[in-house]
């Protein structure tokens, strides 16, 4: 390990061992059943972990200049958005399915 | 402060800020960054498409993909992953042969990934996993009819994900022949940078798709 301390070079082997334990954490996070909002959080909390690990270190966003790293991450938090925008539009077929319109109001809409 | 006071010593030679090396870099960096969006509207539509069929309307993934299969996947690519950046290492030290070595573990450890694809893959259509259809057995009608989209969406995600793997083998073993005849040098090795991004990036997505597309 010693002559991985060179400055310009990480860890690697440190670096390999946390995504493997965080790949072992979130299978057995994974596999119980519970409430599906924790598990969602707790993996993509997991995965984000593992892919700034890559990213940091691996793809060296860590020893580049920081402008760089905003430049990165910008599209990564427009996916987020992307999925917010989708969500209004096409969760619309479940919300119409717990929602019942009275009879009556149906009969008027029609007739106008 | 200090790029003007640079600049006011050298009026009449103009630099460009970057260089054959870092535009090769920043190329490969602006790809990544349209590949990301691509892979983040096909994330987008498979959670939208999901949220649409609401909780009992879905299959849930571990009952039809196999879990097991795909962490030791993920844990391969990971592996792949530190071979590609302990080849950079090697070559930044200036050590060829250490490099090409690693980077046919590297090239092993992605073929190994698609051959397990393909075993996944196959497996899954032979027992009903298609485009159109669903393994019926066990599961409620509710989610039979709302999973019509489990096989296309699956299929298209992770076939995506496999095609830039296939890229990425090919590309690493173009490098890796020029690197057997000698073109990287410890002070020459921008390419094998650039190769590793492309690399590591592919990791990093599939990080997200074992996320999303098996576990969640």
């Amino acid at each position: 390990m010693a002559e991985n301390g060179h400055k310009d070079h990480p860890r690697y082997m440190y670096i390999f061992l946390w995504l493997a334990i965080l790949t072992a954490i979130e299978v057995a996070v994974a596999i119980p059943e519970y409430s599906i909002i924790i598990k969602a959080i707790l993996l993509i909390g997991l995965a984000c972990g593992k892919a700034f690990l890559v990213a940091a270190y691996f793809m060296h966003l860590k020893l580049e200049k920081r402008t760089l790293a905003i430049i990165v991450i910008t599209p990564f938090l427009i996916c987020v958005f992307l999925v917010i925008m989708l969500m209004p539009d096409l969760t619309l077929k479940s919300r119409l399915a717990g929602y019942e319109k009275p009879a009556a109001d149906v009969v008027d809409t029609t007739e106008h | 402060m200090e790029q003007a006071t640079t600049f006011d010593h050298t009026e009449d030679v103009y630099e460009p800020s970057l260089t054959p090396d870092s535009l090769g870099k920043l190329g490969m960096w602006i790809f990544l960054i349209g590949d990301t969006m691509s892979f983040g509207a096909l994330l987008a539509a498979y959670a939208a498409v999901r949220a649409g069929a609401g909780v009992i309307g879905w299959v849930p993934p571990d009952e039809i993909l196999g879990i097991n299969l795909t962490a030791a996947m993920t844990f391969l690519l990971i592996c792949s992953s530190v071979t590609m950046v302990k080849a950079l290492e090697s070559i930044q030290k200036g050590n060829v042969s250490r490099m090409c070595t690693f980077l046919a573990l590297t090239i092993l450890g992605g073929v190994i990934f698609l051959g397990l694809q393909v075993y996944e893959w196959t497996h899954l259509i032979k027992h009903g996993l298609t485009l159109t259809g669903i393994p019926d057995h066990g599961l409620s009608g509710a989610a039979i009819s709302g999973s019509t989209l489990f096989g296309p969406t699956f299929y298209t995600i992770t076939g995506f994900h496999g095609l830039h793997v296939t890229g990425g083998v090919i590309y690493l073993i173009v490098i890796l022949i020029h690197g057997l005849r000698g073109r990287y040098t410890a002070e020459f090795n921008h390419e094998v940078e650039i190769v590793g991004l492309y690399w590591h990036f592919v990791d990093l997505i599939w990080i997200m798709v074992f996320t999303f597309i098996y576990l969640l």
